[in-house]
């Protein structure tokens, strides 16, 4: 996982990069936390362009992560979902709760 | 036209979180000889990779033990049995809803077996509380007989 933030704009993004599983997402979030902690963003991007591989593991992750974030008055967004990975979160219903966005380019 | 496969392996290894991608990529691997589609393909990896996870963190509940896989290739069918000796499901019903998980504190979504059921074609539930859980699966590959539609009318035009 990757970490942009642009300072200006509180915006912080996790570009990731890895199979996003019950193994994998116990490291991705305890670094999520710890970035979110760190720069206090008010939008939290997760990209998951990069991601081969996701299971439910998938939806806890981004559920806590929304959490979080509103402790912090922060927002959730997700970006790139590949059709696997959308097929999942469609099925927990949670794209009704966290928006999609856009992102095009890292700085 | 029918091409059929008879083919089976067992793998067994230590319930680690860490061997979850090990296992669903070596039933890939071996589902791969049906020739499926990118899309069955993960389909596969996903059911495998929840019923690993549910053996690891409640059969075992990150204790030690052996996740066992057994899968059969028959005809364009893919039959999966993944089983432990944990701890067991004392209601399966309650375990099958979608959302309800007795982990929420590990963000545990609940949606393991809403996803084993959706992405393949059956499954079925054997637990006894104090011996253990298996879970068969099957999956119909459907690509080689399309594809093999597909080059024959390629080959009458």
């Amino acid at each position: 996982m990757e970490t942009f933030f642009d300072e200006k704009n509180k915006l912080l993004i996790f570009r990731m990069n890895e199979e996003i599983d019950d193994y994998k997402v116990q490291e991705i979030r305890r670094r999520a936390d710890n970035e979110i902690q760190r720069y206090m963003p008010k939008r939290v991007i997760f990209d998951f362009d990069k991601v081969s591989f996701m299971d439910s593991a998938g939806i806890g992750l981004i559920i806590g992560r929304y959490k979080f974030a509103n402790l912090i008055g922060g927002k959730v967004e997700l970006a790139n979902l590949t059709n696997s990975v959308r097929k999942i979160f469609d099925m927990s219903g949670i794209l009704k709760l966290i928006p999609e966005t856009e992102i095009e380019q890292y700085s | 036209m029918n091409k059929s496969f008879e083919n089976e392996m067992k793998l067994e290894f230590v319930s680690k979180s860490s061997n979850e991608s090990f296992a669903r990529v070596t039933v890939a691997a071996f589902a791969a000889q049906l020739d499926p589609t990118v899309e069955e393909l993960a389909d596969i990896k996903t059911a495998v990779s929840e019923a690993v996870t549910n053996c690891i963190i409640h059969g075992y509940e990150n204790k030690i033990g052996i996740v066992k896989i057994i899968a059969k290739l028959r005809k364009q069918e893919l039959i999966l049995e993944i089983s432990d000796k944990g701890k067991g499901i004392e209601d399966i019903e309650m375990a099958k809803e979608p959302l309800y998980t007795t982990k929420p504190n590990l963000e545990r979504s609940g949606m393991g077996f809403t996803i084993m059921e959706s992405f393949m074609d059956s499954v079925e539930i054997e637990s006894i509380v104090g011996l253990g859980t298996k879970i068969k699966m099957t999956k119909k590959i459907k690509s080689v007989e399309e594809e093999n539609k597909e080059d024959f009318t390629m080959l009458t035009k």
